[in-house]
């Protein structure tokens, strides 16, 4: 069994819902939406997780792709440039799922990777661009 | 008990001085009262490190040969002024690269001059008798430099606001990405640590107070811009919101790039976060009772971004403790709280300033002006007017 985790890129007006069903049904993956930005008439975002065999794995993303949906590996890994963190903290103000948050008493910049989503809001908010994304 | 700025001062020099952070004052004061901690304690260290956009530097290249009196300034491709003499400038900090927009600004300079690197400046000029040279193109390095000081129009901000956003897009400002629908609340202070909230009335910081400045010894030159003492203030007539500014003066050649870091702010600009610590003498038990305020102590109102007006409304008033535990709550909804000034830095910087009073005998000035006190000034509003109404 492996764990991996898909950025989607869905055409405006592809159905959404109908996939994770597929894979579910047909492909014997385990989804799980870890974010999803889907608006009717706009080019839509999903990053999914799916679990299972390597083989369902590709199965399923072979079918993804033969429905017009982009798929890439998501960002694997959020880089945390020490020399540049200033630790002013303002990065876990944007962190919804509380992968980064500052350690009580010490304020230090605490980052906890299992609850990263790779959203990227905390690229975009240092101020000291000390944060990227590993591919 | 009293003590004087003198018998502090020989203290210092004699190198007997009880110095402590105010983070320890605030610990020792509620443990043994605060007369004892008065009379055991001469100075408290303070310190803060969070954006600072009024920084900038004023830089003399010296004259080239055959000499240019510069006009039209770039260092990095980061435009300065050139409205001063033949080869002074003055870099604002928030300036940004004519050619990577806010991604590099007068900060990012700098931050890179403080780095020991070196700075493409160009320059061109009209051409005059006395000052030939029409274009000039080179590097230049901070030790090529005749003078480079800082000098920040307005630092330290006594106190400032919580930022939430009631709307429903994000907001990107100055104090961090406001997440829509009351998603997060960020605020900008040291708290305890921060100088002005423990001189609220700026009894020993004034004109001359010689203090930390991005890590070169450095004075208060002036009251800051938007100076404004007259900002509500609670029971122990420490400001509950932007108040009381502070203008530094400070040899860059001496400063550090980890106490003056460039910044970005995503779709809002560029800034410069500025470490700055002020050593503040423990004249009496008056004076100790503010410095011995802690995070529960002091607190910051929030105001929702989300209204686009000078005027913000106020949503309530929070404690930097409750602020530092992550979570607030205003109108009985939690939001997730976020700093921008970094707590760490500021603590380092305490403790720094301490160790120059035990180590360089770094002894304080009283000031020689006082700031504007309370009652004095407010801060006036820019009114958009037509010609005929003048
Ligand atoms: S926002 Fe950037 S500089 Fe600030 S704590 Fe986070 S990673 Fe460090
Ligand atoms: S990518 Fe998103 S979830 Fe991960 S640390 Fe950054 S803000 Fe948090």
């Amino acid at each position: 069994m492996a764990r991996r985790r898909l950025d989607l890129t869905f055409p405006p007006r592809q159905a959404t819902k109908a996939i994770t069903y597929h894979l579910v049904k047909d492909f014997d993956l385990v989804p799980n939406i870890l974010r999803a930005q889907i608006q009717p008439a706009q080019e839509g975002r999903m990053l999914l997780e799916l679990t299972g065999s390597a083989e369902q794995f590709e199965a399923g993303v072979a079918f993804l792709r033969a429905e017009g949906i982009g798929v890439r590996e998501a960002a694997s890994d959020i880089c945390l440039d020490d020399e540049r963190c200033v630790v002013c903290g303002l990065c876990t103000a944007v962190c919804r799922p509380g992968a980064l948050t500052l350690a009580e008493g010490t304020a230090e910049l605490v980052f906890d990777k299992d609850k990263c989503v790779y959203c990227e809001a905390c690229v975009v908010a240092c101020p000291r661009r000390a944060v990227t994304l590993r591919f | 008990m009293a003590k004087s700025w003198e018998e502090i001062n020989a203290r210092i020099a004699a190198g007997e001085a009880v110095v402590m952070t105010a983070e320890e004052f605030g610990v020792l004061a509620a443990d043994e009262g605060v007369s004892a901690a008065a009379r055991t304690v001469d100075v408290v260290t303070t310190g803060t490190f969070g954006p600072m956009c009024s920084s900038g530097a004023f830089l003399n290249f010296g004259h080239s040969d055959p000499p240019i009196k510069m006009g039209a300034i770039t260092l990095n491709d980061v435009p300065a002024s050139g409205g001063l003499a033949a080869v002074d400038t003055y870099l604002g900090a928030t300036e940004p690269s004519v050619t990577r927009g806010i991604e590099y600004g007068g900060a990012h300079v700098i931050e890179d001059l403080l780095r020991g690197r070196a700075v493409r400046l160009k320059a061109t000029g009209p051409g005059t008798d006395c000052y030939p040279r029409t274009e000039i193109d080179t590097y230049v390095t901070l030790d090529d430099l005749n003078q480079a000081y800082l000098f920040n129009p307005r630092n330290c901000y006594q106190n400032y606001a919580v930022a939430v956003n009631s709307g429903d897009r994000a907001l990107y400002t100055y104090l961090g990405t406001l997440l829509p629908r009351f998603a997060n609340a960020t605020y900008s202070s040291a708290g305890a640590l921060s100088p002005l909230l423990n001189d609220p009335t700026y009894r020993t910081i004034g004109v001359g107070t010689r203090c930390f400045v991005a890590g070169a010894p450095g004075y208060v030159a002036w009251e800051g811009t938007q100076h404004n003492p007259n900002q509500e203030r609670d029971e122990n007539g420490v400001p509950v919101g932007p108040a009381g500014t502070l203008a530094f003066i400070a040899d860059l050649k001496h400063a550090s790039h980890e106490f003056f870091s460039a910044a970005t702010f995503e779709r809002y600009g560029v800034s410069a976060f500025v470490g700055i610590g002020i050593p503040i003498p423990v004249l009496d038990e008056d004076l100790a009772a503010t410095l011995a305020l802690t995070d529960a102590d002091l607190s910051a109102t929030v105001f929702d971004y989300g209204v686009q007006r000078r005027s913000r409304p106020a949503l309530g008033r929070v404690t930097y403790a409750e602020l530092r535990s992550g979570q607030i709550e205003i109108e009985g909804r939690p939001i997730p709280t976020g700093p921008i000034s970094s707590l760490p830095v500021a603590r380092r910087i305490a403790a720094e300033l301490k160790r120059w009073i035990a180590e360089y005998r770094f002894t304080l000035t009283p000031p020689l002006q006082p700031l504007p006190q309370p009652g004095s000034q407010g801060v006036k509003p820019l009114e958009i007017r037509s010609e005929e109404a003048i």
